[in-house]
Formats: structure tokens, sequence, C-alpha cells
């Protein structure tokens, strides 16, 4: 099975960007839009009983979203509609995290990102699949089945945000929310052949996304294509007083920048690193030639390709795997069967929380939320946790010294092979080496993006673009000319 | 350093997590596994690392005055009580007090 391709004489293929026009011109109204969306879902089989892709649907979502567009002139995404991860709160369906404990919860309060969402016009029709807790790089962990990639229905889409990017890929939506811990954006879209956006950290707010490593978690974005992406994040970043870690930076025009910086297709004066430690000898080759053929493109039209290092990298697995599970230990200590969700009665209320916990958590999460209290428990937190933060500082700090040495943007592979087989990967660890090139912009707080570069077999390849801290219009304008200089290089 | 498996009964009590047997001695190799693997963050010169350095973004967790509008809620709280009873939330119990006693 293959991803439809846009079809120009339908208003499934047109970006979010002309979609929001038709809409508010009154080509379509926003029921036709919603319908058309989740028949495509029904045709592409993104059901619990297929590809396993929505959770939940709202195939009211036309009548309620809109409902806050009355009055107002159309939002720059009006009508448009948006698959949200089911780790984001949201008021007209569940949110239950891809886990039995919180089957069936529904929040009382929308996310930021989805107030944000349904101010610009647009319309949240599902809940996507996921990994329990946004713990795995898979979408296998899910209480609820795993996710199959619409590529290639044997192997997975990634994980964490594997529902989302499938949406997209699948063509049931051009844009949705997703959530990154270590990647769990990135490494999605560049199994499912769609474009994915980690945010600089306080960029986009956290309020109402349920926590797993808070010093790690962002909200992102996934587009069909690096407009749509940018369009998508436009409208949910800012600074929001609900989430103390938002950042009061203004939020330039992205895709105003991308088309102006770019001017379309031009790279002139912009310094593009290649780090070694991404390029190791054991590298795929197949993924080498097609990195290489990305950076040539850069450099035909104009861009300066430059050798650097970051020479922490190769300890960020081992940080980042101290780090996010003892983060993770502490924040789902709240599901304990008193205030959320499932609760399993036990021998007295310490039996209570042992039975709801073990009945409701999954392997992964449980396996996290011990390797977390192992390293923060006394006699072991120096070694490991305060350890892996000074680590981690260091390589917060190759990024630092790259970027202030004059190079503009980071390009390496997003993932060190393409979609594996469902399955494919019972050793945790093993499984953990699929963020090996994603989880150093999550530690170091740095935008990141995963665009498609080209195919391996028929199965699709990331190329992944670093900028600086609040560099995210950086990002868009060399994402966006890259994008166009690849034109159906990325499809083959 | 490896874990055993009176260490993983012990995280799992900390953790409040109950654990088969089965499971609890499957954990102890998956642990190790893992563990095995971060040990080499103990031969990194992190001497340079204050502690204060270790945020990712310089100022990135300001403290905001506790203050502000009431979050709006999407229903009512009588709503998303379990059940109301002349103006009190009905929940269920938690424990007794000889349970409380047995489980500590």
């Amino acid at each position: 099975m293959s991803a439809p391709r846009d079809d120009p004489s339908s208003l499934a293929g047109l970006s979010a960007a002309d979609l929001a026009a038709a809409v508010a011109r009154g080509d379509r109204s926003a029921t036709q839009v919603v319908e058309g969306s989740l028949q495509r879902a029904r045709d592409a089989g993104a059901g619990r009983d297929g590809l396993n892709i929505l959770l939940y649907e709202d195939a009211d979502a036309a009548s309620r979203d809109h409902g806050t567009s009355v009055g107002v002139a159309p939002g720059p995404l009006f009508g448009v509609p948006v698959v949200v991860k089911d780790n984001i709160a949201t008021t007209a369906m569940p949110t239950s995290c891809g886990s039995r404990i919180l089957e069936g919860y529904v929040s009382p309060y929308d996310a930021t990102a989805i107030v944000r969402l349904r101010e610009a016009g647009a319309l949240v029709i599902a809940k996507s699949n996921m990994d329990e807790f946004a713990m795995g790089s898979s979408t296998e962990n899910s209480a609820f089945g795993p996710t199959k990639n619409p590529l290639a229905p044997d192997r997975v889409p990634g994980g964490s945000s594997g529902g989302s990017a499938a949406a997209v890929a699948a063509g049931i939506v051009r844009v949705a929310l997703g959530s990154e811990t270590g990647g769990s954006v990135r490494q999605p879209a560049a199994f499912c052949g769609v474009v994915g956006v980690k945010p600089t950290y306080g960029r986009v707010s956290r309020y109402g996304l349920v926590a797993f490593a808070s010093s790690l978690d962002h909200i992102g974005v996934f587009g069909r294509t690096v407009d749509d992406a940018a369009l998508c994040l436009q409208t949910i970043a800012g600074f929001d007083p609900m989430d103390s870690t938002s950042r009061a930076e203004p939020v330039p025009d992205y895709r105003a920048g991308a088309r102006s910086a770019s001017k379309g297709n031009d790279f002139r004066g912009i310094v593009v690193g290649k780090p070694k430690e991404y390029f190791p000898d054991d590298l795929d080759s197949r993924i080498r030639e097609k990195c290489d053929a990305a950076l040539e493109h850069m450099k035909q039209r104009g861009a300066v390709i430059r050798d650097v290092s970051l020479p922490h990298t190769g300890l960020a697995i081992e940080v980042y795997y101290i780090i996010a599970p003892a983060e993770a230990s502490a924040n789902l200590a709240r599901f304990d069967g008193v205030r959320y969700g499932l609760r399993i009665e036990g021998h007295g209320l310490r039996g209570m929380y042992e039975a709801t916990r073990s009945a409701g958590f999954g392997a992964e999460v449980t396996r996290r939320i011990l390797l977390g209290t192992y390293v923060l428990s006394a006699g072991y937190y120096d070694a490991y946790y305060r350890k892996a933060q000074q680590v981690r500082a260091l390589i917060a700090r190759d990024f630092s010294a790259v970027f202030d040495s004059g190079v503009d943007l980071l390009f390496t592979p997003t993932t060190p092979t393409t979609a594996f087989p469902l399955g494919a990967k019972s050793d945790p660890y093993e499984m953990y080496l699929s963020d090996i090139f994603t989880c150093t912009a999550n530690l170091a707080g740095v935008p990141a993006m995963s665009l498609p570069i080209g195919r391996i077999d028929g199965l699709p390849v990331g190329g992944q673009l670093i900028a600086r801290h609040f560099g995210e219009q950086g990002l868009f304008a060399a994402a966006y000319a890259l994008e166009l200089a690849l034109g159906e290089d990325a499809l083959r | 350093m490896s874990v055993t498996l009176d260490d993983v009964r012990h995280i799992a009590s900390l953790a409040r997590l109950g654990l088969s047997e089965p499971r609890a001695e499957a954990l102890v190799a998956e642990l190790n596994t893992i563990l095995q693997h971060m040990d080499v963050l103990s031969e990194v010169d992190t001497s340079t690392v204050a502690d204060e350095s270790i945020t990712s973004v310089s100022g990135a967790a300001p403290l905001r005055l506790d203050a502000g509008p009431p979050i709006p809620l999407a229903r009512s709280r009588e709503a998303m009580a379990p059940r109301m009873q002349d103006g009190f939330f009905l929940v269920p119990r938690l424990s007794t007090h000889e349970d409380l006693e047995a489980s500590s």
C-alpha cells in the first residue's frame, strides 16, 4: 500500500494554507472538510482494526470548533482538520496517553496548543495512537495495539507520535500535533516520509501536555510539507503564562520568512555543519548517500558545507535514558487510582496503589519507572542522575560551540535506519538506539526538523536540520529551499 | 554496579508497583543490561560543569506569580465528581484505619 498522492482536483490535495483560504471563500463548508478527512481515514483503514492510526474521532468538530470563530475574521487554519496525539488534553475527546490507566479519561480543559488551534479556526477531528505515555520509538507500546506504517503496513511508523505521523502520511490531514522527549516527532516523520518539527524548549506551551520528562518534553508539529508545518507551528508558538518554561520570545512569520530568506531556492551565505559523529563508519551507506546528495543540493545553491564535531554525541543515549526515566518516575506518581482513571482495589491503601499501577501501566512504562526510581534512589543519585545532568551540559555546550563558530545550521540523518518491521526490536536498549540522532536536540533544547530526502526500497529517509535556540525561522528557510531543490528526488 | 532481585523489589515498593516474581526476576536482567551501558558516563570528565549550569536553556524556568485567571473548565466540578450528596463530593473510601496500619 502506498500513501495517497496529492490530488490537485480535490481539497484533499491542497496545502493547509490553501485549504483554509478555500473554506474561507466558501468553496467547501467546515462540515464537508471534516467528513472528507474522516472518509479518507476510513478509506486508508485508519481504525483500530486496520492501521490503528486514530483512537478517537470527533465527527462534530466542525460545529464545535467553528463556533469559536463566529464573528471574527477567518484564522490562518480556518476549516483545516488537525489530528492530535493522545497525550495532549482535549475536552471533546478522551486523553488516554495510549494507556489503560487513563482509558476513557476526558480532560476538563484544553491544552494551550489546542486552544490556539481552535482560535485559528482549525478543526480538531481525532486523537492519534502513541506509545504509552510517549515511551517508545515504534508505537508498538500502546495499550490499544500497534500502529502500522501507511507506506508499508508490515513496518512500524516510528514513535512515540506514530499515529500523528501516519495520519499525515495516509493523507487524512495535512497537519498534526505530536510530542517529543527524545525524537518522538522527528523519528516517525522520517519513517513516514513527512515533515516533523521539534521547536526550541519554551517555544510552545506544554500546558495540557501530559508530562513524561518535563525538562525534555516539547509539543511538535507534523506537516505534509515544510509550509504546512510552518503554518501549524506558527499558530501554536508563543508565550503562555500557564507554562513556567514558556518563553516570551517574539514569534516570527515562519512562512513568509522561509519564502523570503530562501528566495525560493537559495542557500547563499548559509554555513551548514556536517557533524562527524552523526555519520559513523557503520552508518547504512544508502542513508549516507541520501544525506550527501541533500548536502550537494545545498552546496550547489550556495551553502558552505563545513565538517564539524559535537564530541559528546556518543553519550546522549546514556544521558537521555537516565534523565527521562528519572523525571518520568516522579511525573507518573500521580497515576495512583485516586485522582485519575483506573482504580483496582487491593489490600489497604498501598495495595490499591500497587494493584492499580501494575494493571494500568504496560511493560515499558513499568521498566522506565523502575529505572528512574533506581537512579534517583539513595546511593545512586550522584553516580547516575547527577552525572547525567553534567554530561547533558557538555552536550549542550557542544551545540553552542559549533553555532558560535559561525555555523548556521547542522545537517544529519534523522535516524540510522528506515522503518523497521513490526516486532523486530525486542531488546529495550536496541530500541532506545533508534533515538541516537534525535535525542541530543532535546537534551540541548535546540530546534530541529526532519524532512524527506529520498527513499530506500520504497521506505522514506529523513534528513535532519538543527538550529540554535529560537532559530526556527532559519530552519524553515533552509528546509523550504531544500524541499524545493529535492523535488521528486525526495520520493525516490 | 549491578541490580539484585532485592533491589528490584525495593524500588518497586518505592514506586508503588506490584510485580510478580517472574516479572521481578526478568527485570533484574533487563535493568542490568540497560545500566551496563550507562557506566560509560563515570569515565567522562565533568569537572568543568558547575551544578547551576545544567539547564538546557538559560533562564528557561523562571517562576511566575502565583496568580492569574481561573482555569476555564469544560464541565462543572459537580459533573466531574463520581457522586454528589448535599453539596459534598462522595468519593470511594481510600482505606480503613486497619488497612493503614497493615500497609504502614
